[in-house]
Parts: structure tokens; C-alpha cells; sequence
């Protein structure tokens, strides 16, 4: 009893800690409608920013925790929903949830660059001095300052946003407004105010909840507040994202669990080196799986949404028929021209980065098939290039397979971890399906991909490009090129034909009512299931050609983290085409590799970019390769207008 | 004299591309009661929804007791004491039955009469206080229309902008809606109905205003109304979209994919 | 002395709401070709029924059989190919596509070829019968002006005809309509009852037609059935059921 005890209680501030932010990402998504993953990075924000007033530039405590939890706090949450959220329809749920991405890759990586030096150490605390033991729980159990601190901040948080939601009329409001603002305009109330409130709440909270939890790590760091995030999404996820007091109790747990099994597991044995890490991941895929709540989010539809005029067509479709015909000349006298290019003068060294960006077009067609297409959200697109890079890899390594076979047995194990994934998430959609995916992704990155015969250890795998068979893909000659540009193609025209196609049709009917679809017959089931072994088989044949390119593959190239980003990326380029998905890949590097040139400190500068994308991307869903299209297309017809009203003879009788 | 409560001022409206309203003018002066009359896709909800802001103006003014709220968000114009219920459905479905009532009669009754307005709602419509604490998404079609007119029916406003008013309610609950748009019309509010049973709002109007094709084909009083709408009505009665649902410049789809062979 | 299998037959369809019984052993069968009027209370259990003959419920108790098969657990989808076809109360349609690519995609759904390969190959356009037939059911519904409007550019009573017209175009033996005259005026609702007597008269269909509207139920069904709390309290035919005192009460609030 005493030692159970000795364990579980260090893992009370852990529990908090995921306590804390589970509560804070319920009272989000009830409060506003939007899964907030950036609430991690926000709380990260103002722990970095006390810390940084403190102990660099020697600002009294007070001082910097009025700046950084009662100005920065709720100021963040209001930038938000000024520049981001309020500009997203209610109804879009794949905006609400790319947008929360763009927050989470994009805060910790504009953070170093606002302030330099990414650690800082020894945050101050302002409750119960940390290190003092002030009650002892039997003989041997010392409850120290940060377990006090910890437990009456969760308890005294949790009870305010319980009375809050549930019993205020602005709690009322607040989760009307989710619903539809417009229903609550109707009733006199001023429904931006609220969710502005709403926001300025939730950053609070993330505020609070970061310069709290501080003194508990030893340096403030993004990765420690992205870890903690995911503890919290599965404890937010077994209250169904309804209830906070169930968070708060399935975060503590998750914490002191954790720990006791800490204790008590071998160190030795696979449980505690691959399972203990991954605990937070199987407690989430638990939840998706048995809480019948989460397959309900969402479902509230705005009943007014048919206020709004329906999303523009796509532009290919509805241009003149002049433009159309220069525009696609053009493309093609572009691609000629890259191709040339390629093959002459373009140094060896942007030809590289060139050939990366194709291999990442591919992975990010996957995306455009999915979620532009088929309309569903999956965050492990890089998980499943992975699989298949390195599937590939040790066929290589081991049966002497070249790239071609290795390569196809990679993309087979790609579609069919894909399947997989949409088997076991049949019954999930929109943000129960995302988190099933993130979890997925999760669990190769702890678990799979670092393993010695997966990934070679962490290392990677190196691929010599002898074993590729043909010799002739080596880095310094122009065949990779060209298979990349064939690849490419091919997979472009696919994915254009499905889209085009019976299935594109069914996929599209999918997209705008699962109820109407199933009516007139449509299996969605197997629609599902195909679209993910589509994807991720897309991904696969990306994942192989990065993997030939790059010649070392790592754990890192596939990981979590860039799985949302390629999601945030593609998606604010423009998911609905085929071309979206192109430009975001050759886009991507190209921006990486200028970045070279910047200084140190901008590194993180493409991640940042992408997600400012996300400014344009809230107000045009379409996306912003899509936005420009329409502008320019718009600006061309109406010249075209003014050159034919014009009494020019010769144009005239040129043309008719 | 007073102001008209509502004063549509050659308005006109459009979904983005898509235009529905042409110079439509309508007055409800206080305590009228106007039919707003059409065949399906006229317009009749647009204008509705440019009266209670959902859908901004292109052209033309919106007054509302003499004062100019064109652009003004809409829930100005609900505090101006204009209700839109509008058509489908018009319930928080999140909320419960009783929380959708409080949020729509705590403004207007205050805290201290709120009990009693619950009270008489539920009074009214006993078909809501047996389920009084269930979530609203979970009530029948039917009760849920009902919900909506139960939040603007028992305390009298301005205005009150009815959508499809009966739309999928049983006989004898149109009957109990009747009725109460009977009381709140003695109260003094004054109404703009569209409803699907022309002969049984024209019995309360006192005028209507019949649409056609995103433009006024007759306003007047309400008696005279029912030949104007057979002859409107009757030889179309077909859903069109002509030119109230074509987008300002014609942009139909081009060719492609499923719409090649369109014309083999 | 057989007479033939109906169409379709309920048998003691029980389905409840956390306690809340929505709908409680009803029967009722509904021979081919044959309409007939689900009508009641609001609250009544009118849609459920519905729901759960289309398997978007999952009765508690009871069997639904269609053309004397028993479809105990099947998934809807399946149920839409067995010739079952639905509209909802509140509007499903697929608001970006427009009203043609509407029909056309429940056509193919329909024969069921949706193959990879013949879209990767591109050879998936629509065939000229097909486009015949949209056109003819397009033209019957009278949404021949709207055909190239995405269905999120339409009004309410628009995308009910939309509905429709998709849940006809593949020519269902048996459909489920919810309220399909809601939102549409008396004449619009007259042409409505012109096309169910039209489709019912040329194509054998069988209608389960759930109505408030009086009119349209007197003037397009056989028989009616009479719910209310859950139970089947009447059937007959329409003039039948108006009689009867309960259905006075508890339907028309005569006391
Ligand atoms: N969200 C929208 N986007 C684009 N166009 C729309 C939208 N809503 C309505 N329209 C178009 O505007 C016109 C007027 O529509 P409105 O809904 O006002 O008609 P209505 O008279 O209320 O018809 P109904 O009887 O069907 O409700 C119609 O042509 C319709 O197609
Ligand atoms: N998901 C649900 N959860 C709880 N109760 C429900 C649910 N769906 C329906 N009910 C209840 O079941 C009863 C029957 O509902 P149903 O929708 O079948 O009525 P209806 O006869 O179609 O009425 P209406 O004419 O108003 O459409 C109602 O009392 C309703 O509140
Ligand atoms: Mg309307
Ligand atoms: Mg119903």
C-alpha cells in the first residue's frame, strides 16, 4: 500500500498536468466548436513568456504573470478567433480542424523566433513553493508544493468551468453559439461577443494552465507541452469531449497509472520500453472505440447554413472557353519547360530539391484524395509513406528485392495498414476519425518505427543505390528526375480520373450527407474503406520515391508532427484539385531550401508560413492556389471583356 | 402617425452569385398583418431573411420603425424587437427544450417574469412540457417546429416574421398556433406570415404581398389577393429558378467529366 | 386460397427512446403498387417507422419484411438496392453537386457499377440512357430549369423536389415519403399528388406517404393508417379513418 502509494503519488502532478488541459480542450470545443490543438502551444506560450520575464529580464512575479497569463492568455484566444475562427462556417469541420493544426505546428516554431533561445529553465512558481514538503501521507509518501499546487489548481478549475457552462446564461450562449450564431443573432443576442468570450476564456485557461505547470519540468520546452497535449486528447476523449469532470478524472488516472506501472514493470520487459510510452495512444484508440459519444461530434448541424450561397465551383469548370485554352497550353509549355530545365541547366543542387518536391506532390495527392475528394480527415499520411519507405528499405536490405518489387510490396503494406485504419474507425467521421488517425500515427512513432528491425534504429536505414538495381537512379544522374515526373503524372491523372469518375461522384454525395448517400444505396462502408487503401497506397508510392531520393530514411522523415503539417499545408493550398496538392509539394521545398539562406534564427520559418496560410485558408476553404485561380481568372475575363468591346477591327474580325 | 414597423425599400438581394430579390418594396405598418405569398423559389424567404439581417442587402433600404437598419447585424434588429422564425428547423438542437425557451425569453421577459413566460409556454403547448428536459435534436419534426413558435409566440414583440408558419404540424396544433398568433396580434404585434395553406392566412391578413420570380406581382389587400395568386400561381406552379436561381453571369459548368456526353 | 405476399409487411415494430416508447407493436403491411397514409399527432412515431423499416433505427422488437424477406439487420444502403427509396423529413441532399449530377449518381448507384478501373480508364461518363431518364424524371418533377444548380442554391421546397426525384429516378418498388408537400404550396402540392398517382399508375410503385397535409393524403392514398403514441389506433380507408372519433381527437383536436 505504502509503496503504491509512493508511486502514484508523483504521478499526481503528471495526472493534473493532463488533467488541466483536458478540461481546458472540453471547455474549448463545448464553448466554441473547434478541437483546439493549438492549446498546448498556447499554454506553451505564456509559460515561456513568465518564464522569460522572470528570470531574463528580472521582472517581479507578479508583473510577468499579469502579462503572460492575464493579457497574453485570453489575447491569443481573441487573436484567434478574430483572424481564424470566426471566419469558419460552423459547419466546416475540416477548416475548424486544420485551422487548430495550423496553431499547433505554428506557435512553437514562431516562438524561437520572437525570442530567441528556445529553453529556458527554473520557471518561477506562484502558488506552493515546489520543492517545500508540506504533509506527509504515511510514513514515507511526502506531498510536496508542486503535487499541492497541481491538485488545487485542476480542482478549483474544473469546478469554475463546470459552473460556468452549465449554469450562466453565458454558458448557455456560449454553447448555442456552437450550433449556430446566426439562430442566436435571431434571438437579440450579439453572437461574435460570445464566442469572442468563449476564446478569451479557453486562452486563459491555456494561460493559466501553462504558468501553473511550469516549475513541474525542469526547461519549458514545445515537445514536453505537444507530449502533454496528447495525454490530454485521450482523457478528453474518454468524457466524450462533453464532460469535464470525466476528463479531469481520466487525466489524473492517465498520470498515476502511468507511473505506477512505472514502478512496478521490469525495465527490462517490452512492456515497459514500448508499451508504457504508448499508453496515452492506446488509451485514446480505446476511447474512440468504446465511447459511443464520439461518434456523434459534430452532428449538430447549423439550421440555418442554408443562408449561405454555395461554395464557388471549381474554377477549370466554369472559366471562358479562350482562357481555358491558354491556360492549359501554358501548363503544358510549363511542364515542357521544367522538364528541359531539368535535364540542362539547373544545378545539381536545386535539382535535388526539385525531385523531393515531386516525391512529396505524391503524398500529398493522397491528401487531395482523401480529404478534398472523399472528405475525410486522416493525420497520418506520413505514417503510411513510412510504412511504405521502409517496408521497401528492408526488402532491400534483406530479400535483395530491387526498388521496383521492394517498392510495390511497400505500397501494398501502405494501403493495407490504410484499410486497416478505415476498418477500425468505420463507424468514427470528421474529428472522431482525425484523432483515431493521430493516434495511429502516434503509435508507429513510439512504438513501430523506432524499433531495431522496423527502422534500423535511430540511425535510419541507409539505402545504398546498389540495391536499388538500377544503378542509374543514383543521386547524381537525371533518371531519378524523370521516374518522379512519370510517377507524378500517373498518379495526378489518377487521382483526376477517380475524381471525375463513378466513384469520384459517390465519394462527393458521401461528402455532402452520409444519410443521403446511404439512401440512395451508396456503400459507404467500402466506399470508405476504398478511398483509404487509395490514399494510403498514394502515400506509399510517395514514401518509396522520398526514400530512393533521400538514400537514408529515418524515423523522423515520417513522424507525427509532419503528418499534420502535410495536412495543414495541402489543405490551405487547396485540397479540391489536383494541382493544390502539386504546387504545396514543389512549394514546400522550394521554401525550405530558400530558407538555407536565411538566417539561424528563421529556420522554423516554413511551418510559420504555412500556417499565416491559414489566415487566407479560414476565409476561402477552397484554398489559396484555388483563391488566386479565381482572382486571376476573374481579372482575365474581364480584360478579355474590355479588348472585345473595344472597336479594334482587326481583333474583331480576328476572332469571330 | 407611426412609423411602419417594417419597411422593405426596393430591395434587393443575392447569394453571392446567385441573385433572388429584384427591387422588392414591402410595408407592414403596426399591428397588420401581411401574407407574403409565391410559388416555391419566388423569393418568399429572402425576404424574410433581409428583414431580420441574415442576408445583407445589394440595393434598396431596410427600415424597421422608421429607423435605417440596412447592414445592421441581425441581432440588432432582433433587439429591435423584430422575431424571424425562420423555416425548417429553428431549435438549438444541442439545447434542451427548456434551455431553448430561457435563451429566447430571458431577454425579452426579464428574470423576474421569465418563470411565468415558461409557464404560459408550456401552458400553451403542453406537447413541451412533457419533454421539457430532453435535448431538442431529439424531438419529433413537428415538436420541434413547434418549439420554435412557442419562443416567439408567448411574449408579444414589434414583429413577428414567420416562416412556412405551419410547415409540418398537425391539424389540430395549427389550430393552437392560430390561436395564439390571434393573442399576440391583439397584443398589437404586428405580423409578416408566409405559409403554404394560402386561404387559411389570408382569413387573418389584413394584406398581402404576392412574389414572383424575385420581384412584387401584387400588393394590396388581402381579399383580393387569392385571384392575383391563382392567376400568379396557378399556370406555372412549377419550381423555377429562371432567372431568380441563374448566377448574375450565366457560369454554368462547361463540358467535363460526367457533363461530356451531356449533349450527345 | 394465397393471396399473393405483400410488398411490404411490418410486424410488431417496437422501438424506444431511453425509456420513452416512440413507436410500440405496430403492424401493417403495404401490397405493391399500393399507397398508403401513415398519418397522426406530431410526436406520433410517423418518421421512426419510417426510419426503422429503411434500417437508420434499429427496432427494439419486431420484423420488417420486403418482398417476403426478412431484412432483420441489414445495413440501409443494401435496403436502397433492394427497391426501398426514402425522403426525410429534413432535407438530405448533397449541397454542392447540382440537381442533375443528383439523379445521375442515384442511377448508377442503382445498377451498381462503380468500378475502379473504368474510372482510372475515364470511361465512366454517363451513357445516353441514362441521361434520357434523368431528363424524363427531371421533366415529370418539373426541375428541368434548376438541372445545372447546385442543390445549396435552392429553396427549401426545391430541394424536397430534388429529394424526390432522386429517390424515384431508380424507380424504388416502395417509397418512404416523410412530409414530402412541406414547404410547397397548394398548387405546387396538387402537381405533387399528380406525379405520386403518375408514378403509382405507370410504374407500380408502392407509396408510404407520412403527411400533415390533408389534401394530398385524400387525394393520393388507398388506405391509411392512423398512429398515435406510438400505436396504431386506425386504418382503413381515408374517409373511414376521418370518422372515427379517436382519430377526430387525437388528430384533428374534435373533441
Ligand atoms: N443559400 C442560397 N444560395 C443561393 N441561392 C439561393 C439560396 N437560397 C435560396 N436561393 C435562391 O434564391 C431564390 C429565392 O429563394 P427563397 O428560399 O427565398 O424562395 P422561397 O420563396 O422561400 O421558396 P420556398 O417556397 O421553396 O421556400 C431561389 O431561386 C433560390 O434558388
Ligand atoms: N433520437 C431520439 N431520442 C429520443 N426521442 C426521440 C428520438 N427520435 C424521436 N424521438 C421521440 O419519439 C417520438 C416519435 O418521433 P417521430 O419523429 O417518429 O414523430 P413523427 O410522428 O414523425 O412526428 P412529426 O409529425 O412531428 O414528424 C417523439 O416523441 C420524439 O420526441
Ligand atoms: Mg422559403
Ligand atoms: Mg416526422
Amino acid at each position: 500500500m505504502e509503496q503504491l502509494l509512493g508511486f502514484a503519488v508523483p504521478g499526481v502532478p503528471y495526472g493534473c498536468a493532463y488533467a488541466v488541459f483536458a478540461v481546458g480542450l472540453v471547455l474549448t470545443y463545448r464553448a466554441t466548436g473547434v478541437f483546439n490543438f493549438g492549446f498546448g502551444a498556447q499554454a506553451y506560450a505564456s509559460a515561456f513568456v513568465f518564464t522569460w520575464l522572470v528570470e531574463d529580464h528580472a521582472w517581479p512575479t507578479w508583473g510577468a504573470f499579469v502579462l503572460a497569463v492575464v493579457v497574453l492568455g485570453p489575447g491569443l484566444g481573441l487573436v484567434f478567433d478574430r483572424f481564424l475562427f470566426r471566419r469558419i462556417a460552423s459547419t466546416n469541420t475540416t477548416a475548424k480542424i486544420v485551422t487548430g493544426l495550423s496553431l499547433l505546428v505554428g506557435i512553437p516554431a514562431l516562438l524561437p523566433m520572437v525570442f530567441g533561445n528556445a529553453n529556458l529553465v527554473g520557471a518561477p512558481s506562484i502558488m506552493f513553493n515546489p520543492n517545500t514538503v508540506y504533509v506527509h501521507l504515511g510514513a514515507d509518501v511526502p506531498v510536496n508544493g508542486m503535487y499541492l499546487s497541481a491538485a488545487i489548481l485542476t480542482v478549483a478549475m474544473l469546478v469554475l468551468l463546470v459552473l460556468l457552462l452549465q449554469t450562466t446564461t453565458l454558458g448557455l450562449e456560449m454553447r448555442a453559439a456552437v450550433e449556430s450564431r446566426r439562430l442566436l443573432e435571431l434571438e437579440g443576442v450579439n453572437a461574435q461577443r460570445v464566442t469572442a468570450t468563449a476564446w478569451a476564456v479557453s486562452g486563459l485557461m491555456a494561460g493559466l494552465a501553462g504558468v501553473l505547470l511550469a516549475p513541474t519540468e525542469a526547461t519549458i520546452q514545445a515537445p514536453d507541452y505537444i507530449t502533454l497535449m496528447v495525454a490530454a486528447i485521450a482523457a478528453a476523449a474518454c468524457a466524450a469531449l462533453r464532460s469535464m469532470p470525466i476528463a479531469a478524472v481520466a487525466g489524473v488516472l492517465i498520470g498515476v497509472v502511468s507511473l505506477v506501472a512505472q514502478g512496478y514493470l521490469p525495465t527490462s520487459s517490452v512492456w515497459y520500453s514500448a508499451v508504457l510510452p504508448a499508453l496515452p495512444f492506446i488509451v485514446l484508440v480505446a476511447a474512440l472505440w468504446v465511447v459511443p459519444g464520439l461518434r456523434h461530434l459534430d452532428e449538430a448541424t447549423d439550421p440555418l447554413s442554408s443562408v449561405d450561397p454555395p461554395p464557388p465551383p471549381p474554377v477549370a469548370r466554369v472559366r471562358g472557353r479562350e482562357i481555358d485554352r491558354v491556360v492549359r497550353t501554358g501548363w503544358w509549355l510549363v511542364l515542357g519547360a521544367f522538364a528541359i530545365s531539368m535535364l540542362t541547366w539547373i544545378p545539381r543542387a536545386w535539382e535535388t530539391v526539385l525531385n523531393q518536391g515531386m516525391a512529396y506532390s505524391v503524398i500529398f495527392l493522397s491528401i487531395t484524395l482523401l480529404t478534398g475528394i472523399a472528405g475525410q480527415l486522416s493525420l497520418a499520411q506520413a505514417t503510411l509513406a513510412g510504412v511504405a519507405a521502409f517496408t521497401a528499405g528492408q526488402l532491400a536490405m534483406h530479400a535483395g528485392l530491387n526498388f521496383l518489387a521492394g517498392g510495390a510490396l511497400g505500397v501494398l503494406a501502405a494501403a493495407a495498414v490504410a484499410m486497416l485504419l478505415a476498418l477500425s474507425s468505420l463507424r468514427l467521421r470528421g474529428l472522431g476519425l482525425a484523432l483515431m488517425t493521430l493516434a495511429a500515427a502516434l503509435l508507429f512513432d513510439t512504438a513501430i518505427f523506432p524499433a531495431q528491425s522496423v527502422s534500423g534504429g535511430t540511425g535510419g536505414l541507409s539505402i545504398a543505390s546498389s540495391w536499388l538495381g538500377l544503378p542509374l537512379l543514383a543521386p547524381d544522374g537525371h533518371a531519378y528526375f524523370v521516374l518522379a515526373l512519370c510517377v507524378l503524372a500517373l498518379c495526378a491523372a489518377g487521382v483526376t480520373m477517380v475524381q471525375r469518375g463513378t466513384i469520384g461522384r459517390f465519394l462527393s454525395a458521401m461528402r455532402g450527407s452520409e444519410i443521403g448517400a446511404a439512401g440512395i444505396g451508396v456503400n459507404l462502408p467500402w466506399q470508405r474503406v476504398l478511398v483509404f487503401a487509395l490514399s494510403g497506397a498514394l502515400a506509399g508510392v510517395g514514401g518509396t520515391l522520398l526514400a530512393i531520393q533521400q538514400t537514408v530514411i529515418a524515423p523522423g522523415q515520417f513522424n507525427y508532427q509532419l503528418s499534420l503539417a502535410f495536412v495543414v499545408i495541402v489543405v490551405t493550398a487547396g485540397v479540391g484539385t489536383v494541382e493544390g496538392a502539386i504546387q504545396a509539394g514543389i512549394g514546400l521545398v522550394v521554401i525550405q531550401e530558400l530558407l538555407q539562406y536565411a538566417p539561424q534564427r528563421l529556420q522554423g520559418l516554413t511551418f510559420v508560413l504555412f500556417a499565416i496560410g491559414a489566415l487566407t485558408y479560414s476565409a476561402h476553404p477552397e484554398g489559396i492556389v484555388e483563391l488566386e485561380k479565381r482572382r486571376w481568372t476573374a481579372r482575365a475575363e474581364r480584360a478579355l471583356a474590355r479588348l472585345r468591346s473595344e472597336p479594334a477591327p482587326a481583333t474583331a474580325s480576328g476572332r469571330s | 402617425m407611426t412609423p411602419p414597423v417594417l419597411e422593405l425599400d426596393a430591395v434587393s438581394a443575392a447569394y453571392g452569385p446567385y441573385r433572388a430579390l429584384f427591387g422588392v418594396s414591402v410595408t407592414v405598418l403596426e399591428g397588420a398583418t401581411v401574407a407574403l405569398l409565391g410559388s416555391n423559389g419566388a423569393g418568399k424567404s429572402t425576404v424574410a431573411r433581409v428583414a431580420s439581417g441574415l442576408v445583407p442587402v445589394t440595393a434598396g433600404r431596410v427600415l424597421a420603425g422608421g429607423v435605417d437598419v440596412t447592414g445592421k447585424p441581425a441581432w440588432r434588429i432582433a433587439r429591435a424587437g423584430i422575431a424571424h422564425v425562420p423555416e425548417g428547423r429553428g431549435v438549438f438542437s444541442t439545447l434542451s427544450v427548456e434551455e431553448n425557451l430561457v435563451l429566447s425569453l430571458r431577454r425579452r421577459a426579464g428574470p423576474r417574469a421569465l418563470r411565468h413566460s415558461l409557464e404560459q409556454a408550456y401552458l400553451r403547448f403542453p406537447a413541451l412540457a412533457e419533454r421539457r428536459h430532453a435535448r431538442a435534436g431529439t424531438l419529433s419534426g413537428g415538436q420541434q417546429r413547434l418549439l420554435s413558435l412557442a419562443k416567439v409566440l408567448v411574449v408579444p414583440r414589434k414583429l413577428l416574421i414567420a416562416d412556412e408558419l405551419s410547415l409540418g404540424l398537425a391539424p389540430h396544433v395549427v389550430d393552437d398556433v392560430y390561436r395564439a398568433l390571434g393573442d399576440v396580434q391583439r397584443a398589437g404585434t404586428a405580423l409578416l406570415i408566409v405559409e403554404q395553406s394560402i386561404d387559411r392566412v389570408l382569413s387573418i391578413a389584413t394584406s398581402a404581398v404576392v412574389l414572383d420570380h424575385g420581384s412584387v406581382a401584387y400588393a394590396g389587400p388581402a381579399t383580393e389577393a387569392a385571384d392575383v395568386v391563382a392567376h400568379v400561381l396557378a399556370p406555372r406552379g412549377r419550381p423555377q429558378g429562371a432567372d431568380g436561381a441563374m448566377p448574375a453571369e450565366p457560369r454554368v459548368p462547361r463540358g467535363r467529366g460526367w457533363r461530356r456526353s451531356q449533349t450527345t | 386460397m394465397t393471396t399473393p405476399a405483400p410488398l411490404l409487411s411490418v410486424r410488431g415494430l417496437t422501438k424506444s427512446f431511453g425509456g420513452a416508447v416512440a413507436v410500440s407493436d405496430v403492424s401493417f403491411d403495404v401490397a405493391a403498387g399500393e399507397s398508403v397514409g401513415l398519418i397522426g399527432p406530431n410526436g406520433a412515431g410517423k418518421t421512426t417507422v419510417c426510419s426503422c423499416i429503411f434500417g437508420q433505427m434499429r427496432p427494439d422488437a419486431g420484423s420488417v419484411r420486403f418482398c417476403g424477406r426478412e431484412l432483420g439487420r441489414l445495413a440501409t444502403w443494401r435496403r436502397a438496392r433492394l427497391g426501398i427509396g426514402r425522403t426525410y423529413q429534413r432535407v438530405e441532399v448533397f449541397p454542392e453537386m447540382t440537381v442533375r449530377d443528383h439523379l445521375l449518381v442515384a442511377l448508377r448507384v442503382r445498377h451498381h457499377d462503380a468500378r475502379l478501373w473504368r474510372d482510372l480508364l475515364g470511361r465512366s461518363a454517363p451513357r445516353a440512357d441514362e441521361l434520357a431518364r434523368v431528363e424524363e424524371v427531371l421533366e415529370i418533377v418539373g426541375l428541368s430549369e434548376v438541372a445545372e444548380v447546385p442543390a445549396a442554391a435552392l429553396g427549401l421546397g426545391t430541394c424536397r423536389l430534388v429529394e424526390l426525384a432522386r429517390a424515384i429516378v431508380a424507380e424504388p418498388r416502395l417509397l418512404l415519403a416523410d412530409e414530402p408537400s412541406s414547404g410547397l404550396d397548394e398548387h405546387e402540392t396538387r402537381e405533387l399528388a399528380a406525379v405520386l398517382g403518375t408514378l403509382q399508375a405507370t410504374r407500380g410503385m408502392a407509396v408510404l406517404l407520412v403527411e400533415h397535409d390533408v389534401f394530398l393524403v385524400d387525394a393520393v392514398v388507398d388506405r391509411a393508417i392512423v398512429m398515435d403514441l406510438g400505436r396504431v389506433i386506425a386504418s382503413g380507408t381515408f374517409g373511414e379513418v376521418m370518422a372515427e372519433p379517436a382519430v377526430r381527437r387525437a388528430y384533428l383536436g374534435v373533441p
